[in-house]
Protein backbone atom coordinates (compact mmCIF):
# COMPACT_ATOMS: atom_id res chain seq x y z
CA UNK A 1 0.00 0.00 0.00
CA UNK A 2 0.96 3.26 -0.84
CA UNK A 3 1.32 5.20 2.65
CA UNK A 4 2.33 8.31 0.90
CA UNK A 5 -0.61 8.40 -1.24
CA UNK A 6 -3.23 7.62 1.39
CA UNK A 7 -2.09 10.16 3.67
CA UNK A 8 -1.77 12.86 0.92
CA UNK A 9 -5.79 11.28 0.64
CA UNK A 10 -6.64 11.39 4.31
CA UNK A 11 -4.99 15.54 4.21
CA UNK A 12 -7.54 16.19 1.37
CA UNK A 13 -10.01 16.34 3.77
CA UNK A 14 -8.42 19.19 5.61
CA UNK A 15 -5.50 20.50 7.50
CA UNK A 16 -4.06 17.99 10.04
CA UNK A 17 -1.23 17.00 11.82
CA UNK A 18 0.60 13.39 12.18
CA UNK A 19 -0.64 12.28 15.48
CA UNK A 20 -4.13 12.58 13.93
CA UNK A 21 -3.09 11.04 10.84
CA UNK A 22 -2.04 7.96 12.03
CA UNK A 23 -5.06 7.31 14.14
CA UNK A 24 -7.50 8.07 10.63
CA UNK A 25 -4.68 5.75 8.97
CA UNK A 26 -5.16 3.16 11.50
CA UNK A 27 -9.18 3.39 11.16
CA UNK A 28 -10.05 3.51 7.92
CA UNK A 29 -7.77 0.15 7.32
CA UNK A 30 -7.65 -1.63 10.77
CA UNK A 31 -6.23 -5.02 9.37
CA UNK A 32 -3.41 -3.48 7.66
CA UNK A 33 0.21 -3.25 9.56
CA UNK A 34 -0.49 -0.51 11.67
CA UNK A 35 1.98 3.03 10.93
CA UNK A 36 4.62 3.53 13.07
CA UNK A 37 4.60 7.19 14.07
CA UNK A 38 8.22 7.81 12.52
CA UNK A 39 6.87 6.75 9.37
CA UNK A 40 4.37 9.39 9.29
CA UNK A 41 6.39 11.99 10.16
CA UNK A 42 9.51 11.06 7.65
CA UNK A 43 6.61 10.82 5.16
CA UNK A 44 5.08 14.14 5.57
CA UNK A 45 8.32 15.60 5.49
CA UNK A 46 8.76 14.03 2.11
CA UNK A 47 5.66 15.07 0.31
CA UNK A 48 6.83 18.66 1.96
CA UNK A 49 10.01 18.55 0.06
CA UNK A 50 7.92 17.20 -3.31
CA UNK A 51 5.71 19.94 -2.89
CA UNK A 52 2.71 17.59 -2.96
CA UNK A 53 2.01 18.88 1.04
CA UNK A 54 3.07 22.33 2.73
CA UNK A 55 3.33 23.31 6.35
CA UNK A 56 0.29 24.95 7.65
CA UNK A 57 1.28 26.66 10.98
CA UNK A 58 1.09 25.00 14.21
CA UNK A 59 -1.51 24.31 16.60
CA UNK A 60 -1.19 23.49 20.63
CA UNK A 61 -4.78 22.99 22.18
CA UNK A 62 -3.05 23.43 25.71
CA UNK A 63 -0.36 20.37 24.86
CA UNK A 64 2.67 20.55 23.18
CA UNK A 65 3.47 22.23 19.88
CA UNK A 66 1.75 20.02 16.91
CA UNK A 67 2.64 20.80 12.94
CA UNK A 68 -0.28 20.98 10.49
CA UNK A 69 0.07 19.63 7.39
CA UNK A 70 -2.30 20.52 4.60
CA UNK A 71 -2.23 18.89 0.77
CA UNK A 72 -1.45 21.55 -2.38
CA UNK A 73 -2.59 21.68 -5.70
CA UNK A 74 0.28 19.49 -6.89
CA UNK A 75 -0.97 17.23 -3.98
CA UNK A 76 -4.28 16.75 -4.92
CA UNK A 77 -3.05 16.55 -9.27
CA UNK A 78 -1.06 13.55 -7.79
CA UNK A 79 -3.45 12.20 -5.69
CA UNK A 80 -6.13 12.13 -8.62
CA UNK A 81 -3.25 10.28 -10.71
CA UNK A 82 -2.27 7.31 -8.49
CA UNK A 83 -6.24 6.66 -7.74
CA UNK A 84 -7.26 6.42 -11.40
CA UNK A 85 -3.85 3.66 -12.26
CA UNK A 86 -4.38 0.42 -12.76
CA UNK A 87 -3.22 -1.38 -10.02
CA UNK A 88 -1.03 -4.33 -12.27
CA UNK A 89 -2.29 -7.67 -11.77
CA UNK A 90 0.36 -9.73 -10.26
CA UNK A 91 2.99 -9.38 -12.66
CA UNK A 92 5.50 -11.70 -11.05
CA UNK A 93 4.56 -14.98 -9.26
CA UNK A 94 5.98 -14.91 -5.82
CA UNK A 95 4.94 -17.92 -4.01
CA UNK A 96 7.11 -18.80 -1.31
CA UNK A 97 5.17 -22.48 -0.63
CA UNK A 98 5.80 -23.41 -4.04
CA UNK A 99 9.62 -22.26 -3.32
CA UNK A 100 9.89 -24.04 -0.32
CA UNK A 101 7.34 -27.59 -1.90
CA UNK A 102 9.96 -27.32 -4.91
CA UNK A 103 13.39 -26.87 -2.94
CA UNK A 104 12.14 -30.19 -0.44
CA UNK A 105 11.77 -32.15 -3.40
CA UNK A 106 15.00 -31.20 -4.93
CA UNK A 107 16.64 -31.88 -1.41
CA UNK A 108 15.20 -35.06 -0.69
CA UNK A 109 16.33 -36.52 -4.08
CA UNK A 110 20.21 -35.84 -2.62
CA UNK A 111 21.87 -39.26 -1.28
CA UNK A 112 22.32 -38.58 2.73
CA UNK A 113 25.92 -37.90 3.08
CA UNK A 114 28.17 -39.15 5.53
CA UNK A 115 27.62 -37.67 8.84
CA UNK A 116 24.42 -36.09 8.41
CA UNK A 117 21.28 -36.66 10.28
CA UNK A 118 19.58 -38.07 7.57
CA UNK A 119 16.26 -35.34 8.03
CA UNK A 120 14.68 -34.62 4.92
CA UNK A 121 12.02 -31.53 4.47
CA UNK A 122 8.98 -33.66 3.19
CA UNK A 123 7.06 -31.69 0.91
CA UNK A 124 3.92 -33.43 1.54
CA UNK A 125 4.07 -32.69 5.39
CA UNK A 126 4.90 -29.60 4.97
CA UNK A 127 1.79 -28.52 2.72
CA UNK A 128 -0.35 -29.95 5.22
CA UNK A 129 1.19 -28.23 8.61
CA UNK A 130 0.77 -25.14 6.29
CA UNK A 131 -2.67 -25.57 5.73
CA UNK A 132 -3.23 -25.96 9.55
CA UNK A 133 -1.30 -22.81 10.04
CA UNK A 134 -3.83 -20.91 7.05
CA UNK A 135 -7.22 -22.63 8.81
CA UNK A 136 -6.04 -21.12 12.12
CA UNK A 137 -5.59 -17.43 10.35
CA UNK A 138 -8.53 -17.92 8.74
CA UNK A 139 -10.50 -18.90 11.47
CA UNK A 140 -9.22 -15.66 13.50
CA UNK A 141 -10.27 -13.77 10.84
CA UNK A 142 -13.75 -15.28 10.85
CA UNK A 143 -14.33 -14.89 14.37
CA UNK A 144 -13.18 -10.94 13.82
CA UNK A 145 -15.47 -10.05 11.05
CA UNK A 146 -18.73 -11.86 12.68
CA UNK A 147 -17.97 -10.18 16.52
CA UNK A 148 -21.23 -8.62 17.23
CA UNK A 149 -20.75 -4.57 16.11
CA UNK A 150 -17.55 -5.12 13.95
CA UNK A 151 -17.75 -2.46 11.59
CA UNK A 152 -17.63 -2.67 7.38
CA UNK A 153 -14.19 -1.46 7.24
CA UNK A 154 -13.04 -4.74 9.74
CA UNK A 155 -15.06 -7.08 7.53
CA UNK A 156 -13.89 -5.76 4.15
CA UNK A 157 -10.30 -6.10 5.18
CA UNK A 158 -10.98 -9.56 6.53
CA UNK A 159 -12.60 -10.77 3.72
CA UNK A 160 -9.97 -9.04 1.64
CA UNK A 161 -7.15 -11.88 3.54
CA UNK A 162 -9.81 -14.45 3.83
CA UNK A 163 -10.67 -14.65 0.22
CA UNK A 164 -6.84 -14.31 -0.44
CA UNK A 165 -5.87 -17.43 2.30
CA UNK A 166 -8.55 -19.24 1.06
CA UNK A 167 -7.07 -19.31 -2.86
CA UNK A 168 -3.93 -20.44 -0.91
CA UNK A 169 -5.52 -23.22 0.56
CA UNK A 170 -6.82 -24.53 -2.84
CA UNK A 171 -3.65 -24.21 -4.39
CA UNK A 172 -2.14 -26.51 -1.50
CA UNK A 173 -5.11 -28.98 -1.95
CA UNK A 174 -4.55 -29.34 -5.59
CA UNK A 175 -0.46 -29.60 -5.23
CA UNK A 176 -0.74 -32.19 -2.68
CA UNK A 177 -3.04 -33.89 -4.71
CA UNK A 178 -0.46 -34.30 -7.61
CA UNK A 179 2.71 -33.78 -5.24
CA UNK A 180 4.24 -37.50 -6.75
CA UNK A 181 3.49 -36.39 -10.43
CA UNK A 182 5.26 -32.63 -9.25
CA UNK A 183 8.05 -34.90 -7.78
CA UNK A 184 8.86 -37.00 -10.80
CA UNK A 185 8.92 -33.42 -13.06
CA UNK A 186 11.13 -31.56 -10.68
CA UNK A 187 13.21 -34.68 -10.60
CA UNK A 188 13.64 -35.47 -14.40
CA UNK A 189 12.64 -39.26 -13.46
CA UNK B 1 -1.52 -47.74 9.18
CA UNK B 2 -4.85 -49.49 10.91
CA UNK B 3 -6.72 -46.36 11.99
CA UNK B 4 -8.29 -48.76 14.55
CA UNK B 5 -5.10 -49.38 16.39
CA UNK B 6 -4.35 -46.12 16.94
CA UNK B 7 -7.59 -45.01 18.38
CA UNK B 8 -8.06 -43.83 21.64
CA UNK B 9 -11.59 -45.05 23.75
CA UNK B 10 -14.61 -43.06 22.87
CA UNK B 11 -13.52 -39.28 24.19
CA UNK B 12 -14.29 -37.62 27.86
CA UNK B 13 -16.70 -35.05 27.69
CA UNK B 14 -17.29 -36.30 23.74
CA UNK B 15 -21.29 -35.77 23.30
CA UNK B 16 -20.80 -38.06 20.06
CA UNK B 17 -18.26 -40.67 19.21
CA UNK B 18 -17.48 -42.48 16.43
CA UNK B 19 -14.53 -45.40 16.73
CA UNK B 20 -13.16 -47.49 13.31
CA UNK B 21 -16.86 -46.62 11.22
CA UNK B 22 -16.60 -48.45 7.73
CA UNK B 23 -19.50 -48.11 5.48
CA UNK B 24 -19.68 -49.33 1.52
CA UNK B 25 -21.60 -48.74 -1.33
CA UNK B 26 -21.25 -52.27 -3.67
CA UNK B 27 -17.67 -52.21 -3.84
CA UNK B 28 -16.59 -48.61 -3.01
CA UNK B 29 -15.57 -47.73 -0.01
CA UNK B 30 -16.95 -44.87 0.93
CA UNK B 31 -15.68 -45.25 4.92
CA UNK B 32 -12.18 -46.87 5.83
CA UNK B 33 -12.01 -46.79 10.00
CA UNK B 34 -12.96 -43.19 10.37
CA UNK B 35 -12.94 -41.70 13.96
CA UNK B 36 -13.98 -38.43 15.56
CA UNK B 37 -15.35 -36.96 18.85
CA UNK B 38 -18.20 -33.96 18.91
CA UNK B 39 -17.80 -32.62 21.86
CA UNK B 40 -20.68 -30.77 23.65
CA UNK B 41 -21.13 -27.11 22.22
CA UNK B 42 -18.22 -27.47 19.89
CA UNK B 43 -18.72 -26.17 15.85
CA UNK B 44 -16.41 -28.94 14.03
CA UNK B 45 -16.05 -29.41 10.17
CA UNK B 46 -15.24 -31.90 8.82
CA UNK B 47 -13.58 -30.92 5.25
CA UNK B 48 -12.11 -32.88 2.65
CA UNK B 49 -12.37 -33.37 -1.60
CA UNK B 50 -15.44 -34.73 -2.96
CA UNK B 51 -15.86 -38.79 -2.54
CA UNK B 52 -13.37 -38.68 0.99
CA UNK B 53 -17.03 -39.89 2.69
CA UNK B 54 -18.22 -36.56 4.09
CA UNK B 55 -21.79 -37.47 3.92
CA UNK B 56 -21.27 -40.97 4.43
CA UNK B 57 -20.14 -40.40 7.73
CA UNK B 58 -22.11 -37.39 8.95
CA UNK B 59 -25.20 -39.76 7.73
CA UNK B 60 -23.38 -42.90 10.23
CA UNK B 61 -22.99 -40.13 12.92
CA UNK B 62 -27.08 -38.93 12.53
CA UNK B 63 -28.36 -42.10 12.76
CA UNK B 64 -29.51 -41.46 9.06
CA UNK B 65 -27.36 -44.56 8.13
CA UNK B 66 -25.86 -47.46 9.89
CA UNK B 67 -22.34 -48.25 9.26
CA UNK B 68 -21.38 -51.70 8.49
CA UNK B 69 -19.05 -51.66 10.83
CA UNK B 70 -17.15 -49.60 14.17
CA UNK B 71 -19.19 -47.71 16.87
CA UNK B 72 -20.80 -44.23 17.29
CA UNK B 73 -22.15 -43.35 20.71
CA UNK B 74 -24.66 -40.78 21.95
CA UNK B 75 -23.68 -39.82 25.68
CA UNK B 76 -24.48 -43.76 27.07
CA UNK B 77 -26.04 -44.99 24.14
CA UNK B 78 -24.84 -46.57 20.71
CA UNK B 79 -26.55 -45.85 17.59
CA UNK B 80 -25.99 -49.37 16.52
CA UNK B 81 -27.88 -50.76 19.24
CA UNK B 82 -30.95 -48.88 19.44
CA UNK B 83 -34.46 -49.83 17.78
CA UNK B 84 -35.95 -47.91 14.89
CA UNK B 85 -37.98 -46.38 17.25
CA UNK B 86 -35.29 -44.50 19.20
CA UNK B 87 -33.07 -44.03 16.50
CA UNK B 88 -36.26 -41.83 14.71
CA UNK B 89 -36.98 -39.92 18.17
CA UNK B 90 -33.02 -38.82 18.67
CA UNK B 91 -33.38 -37.80 14.93
CA UNK B 92 -36.88 -35.53 15.71
CA UNK B 93 -35.87 -34.41 19.33
CA UNK B 94 -31.88 -34.21 20.27
CA UNK B 95 -30.64 -33.79 16.22
CA UNK B 96 -31.04 -31.37 13.59
CA UNK B 97 -30.42 -31.85 10.11
CA UNK B 98 -29.20 -29.06 7.38
CA UNK B 99 -28.76 -30.23 3.92
CA UNK B 100 -27.13 -28.23 0.84
CA UNK B 101 -30.44 -27.59 -0.61
CA UNK B 102 -33.25 -26.88 2.28
CA UNK B 103 -35.37 -30.27 1.91
CA UNK B 104 -38.12 -28.38 2.83
CA UNK B 105 -41.77 -29.85 2.18
CA UNK B 106 -43.28 -27.48 -1.02
CA UNK B 107 -46.15 -27.99 -0.04
CA UNK B 108 -45.64 -26.40 3.53
CA UNK B 109 -45.26 -22.62 4.11
CA UNK B 110 -41.97 -21.69 5.91
CA UNK B 111 -44.13 -21.99 9.23
CA UNK B 112 -44.92 -25.21 9.07
CA UNK B 113 -41.86 -26.44 7.87
CA UNK B 114 -40.56 -25.40 11.03
CA UNK B 115 -43.51 -26.08 13.18
CA UNK B 116 -43.07 -29.81 11.54
CA UNK B 117 -40.47 -31.31 13.83
CA UNK B 118 -42.61 -29.76 17.32
CA UNK B 119 -46.13 -31.28 16.15
CA UNK B 120 -44.30 -34.90 15.37
CA UNK B 121 -42.42 -34.47 18.88
CA UNK B 122 -46.75 -34.22 19.99
CA UNK B 123 -46.50 -30.41 20.63
CA UNK B 124 -49.43 -28.92 19.80
CA UNK B 125 -50.25 -26.77 16.67
CA UNK B 126 -50.70 -23.00 18.78
CA UNK B 127 -47.85 -23.23 20.81
CA UNK B 128 -45.67 -24.88 17.83
CA UNK B 129 -46.35 -21.90 15.30
CA UNK B 130 -45.72 -19.35 18.11
CA UNK B 131 -42.42 -21.11 19.03
CA UNK B 132 -41.87 -21.67 15.09
CA UNK B 133 -42.25 -17.81 14.46
CA UNK B 134 -40.04 -17.51 17.24
CA UNK B 135 -37.15 -19.34 15.27
CA UNK B 136 -38.17 -17.65 12.11
CA UNK B 137 -37.61 -14.27 13.40
CA UNK B 138 -34.13 -15.11 14.90
CA UNK B 139 -32.91 -16.35 11.60
CA UNK B 140 -34.18 -13.44 10.21
CA UNK B 141 -37.06 -14.79 8.48
CA UNK B 142 -39.91 -13.95 9.89
CA UNK B 143 -41.10 -12.50 6.78
CA UNK B 144 -41.28 -15.66 4.96
CA UNK B 145 -43.65 -17.08 7.52
CA UNK B 146 -46.32 -17.55 5.02
CA UNK B 147 -44.05 -18.39 1.81
CA UNK B 148 -43.71 -21.56 0.08
CA UNK B 149 -40.12 -22.68 -0.55
CA UNK B 150 -40.53 -22.75 -4.52
CA UNK B 151 -41.24 -18.59 -3.16
CA UNK B 152 -37.85 -18.26 -1.62
CA UNK B 153 -34.24 -17.80 -2.25
CA UNK B 154 -31.67 -20.00 -1.44
CA UNK B 155 -30.53 -17.95 1.61
CA UNK B 156 -34.38 -17.64 2.59
CA UNK B 157 -34.78 -21.27 2.26
CA UNK B 158 -31.39 -22.31 4.25
CA UNK B 159 -32.43 -19.94 6.84
CA UNK B 160 -35.95 -21.46 7.25
CA UNK B 161 -34.46 -25.05 7.27
CA UNK B 162 -31.76 -23.89 10.31
CA UNK B 163 -34.77 -22.66 11.99
CA UNK B 164 -36.40 -25.96 11.11
CA UNK B 165 -33.10 -27.76 12.51
CA UNK B 166 -33.09 -25.73 15.26
CA UNK B 167 -36.78 -25.73 16.89
CA UNK B 168 -36.37 -29.05 19.24
CA UNK B 169 -33.64 -27.43 20.99
CA UNK B 170 -31.25 -30.35 19.45
CA UNK B 171 -28.09 -30.59 21.55
CA UNK B 172 -26.12 -31.56 18.04
CA UNK B 173 -26.70 -29.99 14.44
CA UNK B 174 -25.58 -31.50 11.28
CA UNK B 175 -24.79 -29.34 8.66
CA UNK B 176 -24.22 -30.82 4.74
CA UNK B 177 -22.81 -28.32 2.79
CA UNK B 178 -24.84 -25.61 4.65
CA UNK B 179 -23.63 -22.95 1.68
CA UNK B 180 -23.09 -24.76 -1.11
CA UNK B 181 -25.60 -23.61 -3.28
CA UNK B 182 -25.62 -19.93 -2.15
CA UNK B 183 -23.53 -17.07 -3.41
CA UNK B 184 -20.62 -15.69 -0.72
CA UNK B 185 -22.72 -13.22 1.03
CA UNK B 186 -25.84 -15.14 1.56
CA UNK B 187 -23.29 -17.99 2.30
CA UNK B 188 -22.14 -15.79 4.88
CA UNK B 189 -25.29 -14.40 6.71
CA UNK B 190 -26.14 -18.40 6.46
CA UNK B 191 -23.35 -19.52 8.49
CA UNK B 192 -22.95 -16.19 10.59
CA UNK B 193 -26.67 -17.09 11.73
CA UNK B 194 -26.09 -20.76 12.34
CA UNK B 195 -22.66 -19.85 14.36
CA UNK B 196 -24.18 -17.74 16.46
CA UNK B 197 -27.75 -19.09 17.44
CA UNK B 198 -25.39 -22.63 18.13
CA UNK B 199 -22.92 -20.53 20.59
CA UNK B 200 -25.77 -19.01 22.01
CA UNK B 201 -27.96 -22.32 22.67
CA UNK B 202 -24.97 -24.36 23.19
CA UNK B 203 -25.77 -26.10 20.69
CA UNK B 204 -22.69 -28.64 18.82
CA UNK B 205 -22.34 -28.57 14.80
CA UNK B 206 -20.75 -30.84 12.52
CA UNK B 207 -20.15 -29.35 9.89
CA UNK B 208 -19.09 -30.61 6.61
CA UNK B 209 -17.51 -28.41 3.65
CA UNK B 210 -15.21 -28.83 0.73
CA UNK B 211 -14.85 -24.94 1.43
CA UNK B 212 -11.97 -23.32 3.20
CA UNK B 213 -14.30 -20.27 4.15
CA UNK B 214 -16.84 -21.96 5.26
CA UNK B 215 -14.50 -24.01 7.30
CA UNK B 216 -13.48 -21.20 9.18
CA UNK B 217 -16.43 -20.55 11.35
CA UNK B 218 -15.52 -23.87 13.73
CA UNK B 219 -13.67 -23.79 16.47
CA UNK B 220 -11.56 -26.95 14.67
CA UNK B 221 -11.11 -28.55 11.72
CA UNK B 222 -10.39 -32.46 10.37
CA UNK B 223 -10.14 -33.67 7.44
CA UNK B 224 -11.12 -36.56 5.48
CA UNK B 225 -8.73 -38.30 2.89
CA UNK B 226 -9.72 -41.83 1.75
CA UNK B 227 -12.88 -42.60 3.83
CA UNK B 228 -10.67 -41.96 7.60
CA UNK B 229 -10.41 -38.71 9.76
CA UNK B 230 -7.14 -36.69 9.71
CA UNK B 231 -6.46 -33.95 12.55
CA UNK B 232 -5.50 -30.65 11.29
CA UNK B 233 -4.54 -29.31 14.08
CA UNK B 234 -0.93 -28.05 13.09
CA UNK B 235 0.61 -29.72 16.57
CA UNK B 236 -0.33 -32.92 15.40
CA UNK B 237 0.63 -32.48 12.25
CA UNK B 238 4.06 -30.92 13.07
CA UNK B 239 4.24 -34.46 15.01
CA UNK B 240 3.56 -36.12 12.18
CA UNK B 241 5.97 -35.22 9.76
CA UNK B 242 8.81 -35.60 12.62
CA UNK B 243 7.74 -39.12 12.92
CA UNK B 244 7.55 -40.01 9.23
CA UNK B 245 10.97 -38.04 8.56
CA UNK B 246 12.36 -40.17 11.84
Amino acid sequence: MSTRHVLLGLLAAGPCHGYDLKRQYDARFPQARPLAYGQVYTTLQRLVRDGLAAVDGTDSDGGPERTLYRSTAEGAHELDRWAGEITAPAPFVTNEIFAKVVVSILVAAVPVQPGQDGQKPDAAAHLRAQRAAHMERMRELTALKTAPGADLSTVLSADYALVHLDADVRWMTTTAARIDTLTAEVNGT
Amino acid sequence: MNARDEEPAPGAGALISARGLRKSYGKAEALRGASLDLHEGEILAVTGPSGSGKSTLLHCLSGITRPDDGVVTYGKESLGLLPEQRLGELRRSEFGVVFQFGQLIPELTALDNVALPLLLAGTRRGPAHREAGEWLERFGARGQAGVRPGEMSGGQSQRVALARALVTGPRAVFADEPTGALDSLAGEQVMTALVHTARETGTAVLLITHDAQTAAYADREVWLRDGAVHSASAGVLAREAVRHEG
